[in-house]
C-alpha cells in the first residue's frame, strides 16, 4: 500500500516533468472520453425527446394504415391496395367497445389565401374526436362539431404557425380563407405544440371536417388513415384486435388471408422510433470509442519514447535492486495515470459541452452515469492495454546494457 | 588481515557470444576478498576487469564456476533473486555517477530503500540523511544533480551505495570523470569508509588511484596476472594537504 503510494507519487512526478508532452498524450484520451459521453448523451437525449413527443401525440393512440394485401405470401399487387372509406370508420365507431374515439384522417394540401397573404400548408380532414385523440387544445374559437362534419361545412381550424403567417397578431376566428380557391370560414385556432421529434413544425397545419376535405377538396372517397384511442392503456391490445376484426369483415377478408391494413399503437411506434435512435446512439458511441483507442495508441507511442529516453534511469533503478516487476509497475502506472487523468478531464469537458448544448442549442444531451463510469473505466483499460507493451519492454532491459546506454 | 571471505570466486568463466564469435572475457578466475578489505582491480581495457565487476555485482551471471557472496552460492539464481542481492548486499558507484536527474540528493540516496522488500531499515529518510552525512554532504540534501559539482555528485552516489548497509561497495572507475584533485577527495571518502570497516572493491586503470587501496589485483586477457598488497600506500588526507600547500 505504502509502496503503491510512492509509486503513484513517482509516476505523477515524471508526468509533471513533461507537462506539455503529457497533456498532448492525454489529449487523445480526453477527446475520446468526452466524445463517447457527449455522443451517447446526445443520442440518449434525442431518444428521450422522441419518447416524450410520441406520448404527447395522444392518449392510448391507435393508428391504422392501409397496406398491401397478400395471399399465401404472394403480393396481389397495386390493384389489391385496399384503402379505407368512411364506412370503415363508422363501423369502428359503432361496434368497437374498447375504442373511445375514432377519426378518419384525410390528407390534402395547397395554397391558402387570406388577409392579402398566402401560405402553403398541409390540410388534414378529420372528425371532431380527433382533438381528443391527438390532445389538441384551442387557443381561441371552437373545434368543428359532428353536425359540421355531416353537412360538409366549409369551416377550418388553423394551426398556430398558419394563423401567424396569414393573420399576424390579428385573431383569425370569423375570418375567411381560401383553400385552393374554396372559401372556408375560420372557427378556431389551435394551441401551439412546437416541433415534433423529427424537427417538423406541428403547428403548420389546417384541420377541417373529414367529409369536407374528402368531397370538396379532394373529390375522393378514400381516407388515408384512421386514428383511434383505446378506453385505457391496458385495453389497447384488445382494442387493436377489435379494430382488426371489424376491418377484416368490412374488407371481406376470409379466414387464413392476411390483413390489408396495419394496426399500430403508440407504444409500438415509440419502440420503433427509439430503436432507430438507439442504433444511432450505438453507432455514434462506437465511432467515439475508436477515437479512445487511437488515444491509447498515442499513449503507447509516448511510453515507448519515454522508455528509450529513460533507459539509463531504468538501469540505475535495476542496479540498486529494482526487480523487473517494479519497473513494469512503474511504467504501467504512468500510462494508467496518464489515461485516467485524461479520462477525468474528458468527463469534465463532456459535462461542459453538454451544459453548453442544453443551454444554447436545441440539441439535448443527457449524461448517463453508466456511460460516464464505463468510459472512465475504458480509458483506464486503454492505459493498461497500451501501456503494457512499453512497460514490459522496460522491465526486460538488461541492467548492464541499460546503464551503458547513452 | 584476511577474515571470513565476503567474496569467494572459484574458477569463474564468462563467454559472450558476439555473432558467430565467442569472446572469452574471463577464462577461469579464482579470488577471495575478506571483510574490511580495500582492493583495486586493474588492467587494460579488454582485460576482463569490468566483466568480473559485473559478476561480483550480480548484474550478470557467470557461464561457469562458482561465486559465494557472504558464504552463499549465488552462481545460478533467478533475475529477481539477483535484484534482491543487489539491493541487500551490494552498493554500486559508477564512473558517470548515474544519479536520477531532477531528483534531489536525498531522494537519490533513498532509492535503494524504495526497493527493499525486507524493510530492515525502518526509517528511510533518516537512513539516507545519515548516509549523506557520512560523505560530508549534509548541507546539500535538497540539491538536484545539476546543482552539484562532479565530486559532490560522486559523493551522493557513494551515499546511495552505502544506505542499504551492503556487504561490499563496488566502484567502477569512480574517478574516471573527475579531475585529479576531486579524485583524491573521493578516494579520501573511500579510505574513511574503509577505516570504518566497509569492504570496498574498485575497478580502475589509473595506477595513482590504486595506490590509495590496500591490495591490487591485476588482470590481463581474462586471467589474474598478479595479486599483491600495496607497498607504499598513499593517504588521501595527506595528499590533499600537500596540494593545498602547493597552491597556497
Amino acid at each position: 500500500m505504502k509502496q503503491l503510494k510512492r509509486l503513484l507519487k513517482a509516476s505523477f512526478r515524471s508526468i509533471l516533468k513533461n507537462r506539455m508532452r503529457s497533456l498532448l498524450t492525454s489529449l487523445g484520451i480526453i477527446i475520446g472520453v468526452s466524445a463517447v459521453i457527449v455522443m451517447v448523451g446526445v443520442g440518449e437525449g434525442s431518444q428521450k425527446r422522441i419518447a416524450q413527443e410520441i406520448s404527447a401525440l395522444g392518449d392510448n393512440m391507435i393508428i391504422v394504415f392501409p397496406s398491401f394485401s397478400q395471399r399465401g405470401g404472394v403480393s396481389r399487387g397495386a390493384g389489391s391496395f385496399n384503402r379505407f372509406t368512411m364506412d370503415d370508420v363508422e363501423a369502428i365507431r359503432e361496434e368497437a367497445r374498447l375504442v373511445r374515439h375514432v377519426s378518419a384522417v384525410v390528407m390534402s394540401g395547397g395554397q391558402i389565401i387570406a388577409n392579402g397573404n398566402n401560405w402553403n400548408t398541409q390540410i388534414q380532414g378529420v372528425d371532431p374526436d380527433f382533438k381528443f385523440i391527438r390532445i389538441w387544445k384551442l387557443a381561441s374559437g371552437d373545434f368543428f362539431t359532428e353536425r359540421d362534419n355531416r353537412s360538409r361545412k366549409k369551416v377550418a381550424v388553423l394551426g398556430h404557425t398558419v394563423a401567424e403567417n396569414l393573420f399576424g397578431t390579428m385573431d383569425p376566428v370569423g375570418q375567411k380563407i381560401r383553400i385552393r380557391n374554396t372559401p372556408f370560414k375560420v372557427i378556431g385556432v389551435l394551441e401551439k405544440k412546437g416541433q415534433d421529434a423529427r424537427g417538423q413544425d406541428q403547428d403548420d397545419i389546417i384541420l377541417a371536417p373529414s367529409t369536407t376535405v374528402l368531397n370538396r377538396l379532394k373529390g375522393d372517397r378514400f381516407i388515408n388513415m384512421i386514428n383511434a384511442s383505446a378506453t385505457s392503456l391496458e385495453e389497447i391490445e384488445k382494442a387493436q384486435n377489435e379494430i382488426s376484426q371489424i376491418l377484416r369483415r368490412q374488407h371481406k377478408i376470409e379466414y387464413g388471408e392476411d390483413d390489408d391494413f396495419f394496426v399500430a399503437n403508440q407504444t409500438a411506434i415509440t419502440e420503433m422510433a427509439s430503436e432507430t435512435s438507439r442504433i444511432m446512439t450505438m453507432l455514434l458511441g462506437a465511432v467515439a470509442a475508436v477515437s479512445l483507442i487511437v488515444g491509447g495508441i498515442g499513449i503507447m507511442n509516448i511510453m515507448l519514447v519515454s522508455v528509450t529516453e529513460r533507459t539509463r534511469e531504468i538501469g540505475i533503478r535495476m542496479s540498486v535492486g529494482a526487480r523487473g516487476s517494479d519497473i513494469l509497475i512503474q511504467f504501467l502506472l504512468e500510462a494508467v495515470v496518464l489515461s485516467l487523468s485524461g479520462g477525468i478531464i474528458g468527463i469534465l469537458l463532456s459535462a461542459g459541452i453538454a451544459l453548453i448544448l442544453n443551454t444554447w442549442t436545441d440539441i439535448y444531451a443527457v449524461l448517463k452515469p453508466v456511460i460516464v463510469i464505463a468510459s472512465f473505466t475504458f480509458s483506464g483499460a486503454v492505459g493498461v492495454f497500451f501501456g503494457f507493451y512499453p512497460a514490459r519492454k522496460a522491465a526486460r532491459l538488461n541492467p548492464i546494457d541499460a546503464l551503458r546506454y547513452e | 588481515m584476511m577474515m571470513k571471505p565476503v567474496i569467494e570466486i572459484k574458477d569463474i568463466r564468462k563467454t559472450y557470444h558476439v555473432g558467430e564469435i565467442d569472446v572469452h572475457a574471463l577464462r577461469g578466475v579464482d579470488m577471495k576478498v575478506g571483510a574490511g578489505e580495500f582492493l583495486a582491480i586493474m588492467g587494460a581495457s579488454g582485460s576482463g576487469k569490468s566483466t568480473l565487476m559485473n559478476l561480483i555485482g550480480c548484474l550478470d551471471e557467470p557461464t561457469s564456476g562458482q561465486y559465494f557472496l557472504d558464504g552463499i552460492d549465488v552462481s545460478d539464481l533467478s533475475k529477481n533473486a539477483y535484484a534482491d542481492i543487489r539491493n541487500q548486499k551490494i552498493g554500486f558507484v559508477f564512473q558517470g555517477f548515474n544519479l536520477l536527474p531532477r531528483t534531489t540528493a536525498l531522494e537519490n540516496v533513498e532509492l535503494p530503500l524504495f526497493y527493499d522488500r525486507t524493510h530492515r531499515i525502518r526509517d528511510p529518510g533518516s537512513a539516507a540523511t545519515e548516509a549523506l552525512e557520512r560523505v560530508g554532504l549534509a548541507d546539500r540534501m535538497d540539491h538536484v544533480p545539476n546543482q552539484l559539482s562532479g565530486g559532490q555528485q560522486q559523493r551522493v552516489a557513494i551515499a546511495r551505495a552505502l544506505v542499504n548497509r551492503p556487504s561490499i561497495l563496488l566502484a567502477d572507475e569512480p574517478t574516471g570523470n573527475l579531475d585529479s584533485r576531486t579524485s583524491v577527495e573521493v578516494m579520501s571518502v573511500f579510505q574513511e569508509l574503509n577505516a570504518q570497516g566497509i569492504t570496498i572493491l574498485i575497478v580502475t586503470h589509473e595506477q595513482d588511484i590504486s595506490r590509495y587501496t590496500r591490495r591490487i589485483v591485476t588482470m590481463r586477457d581474462g586471467h589474474i596476472m598478479s595479486d599483491e598488497a600495496v607497498k607504499k600506500r598513499l593517504d588521501a588526507k595527506t595528499v590533499l594537504d600537500t596540494i593545498k600547500d602547493e597552491n597556497g
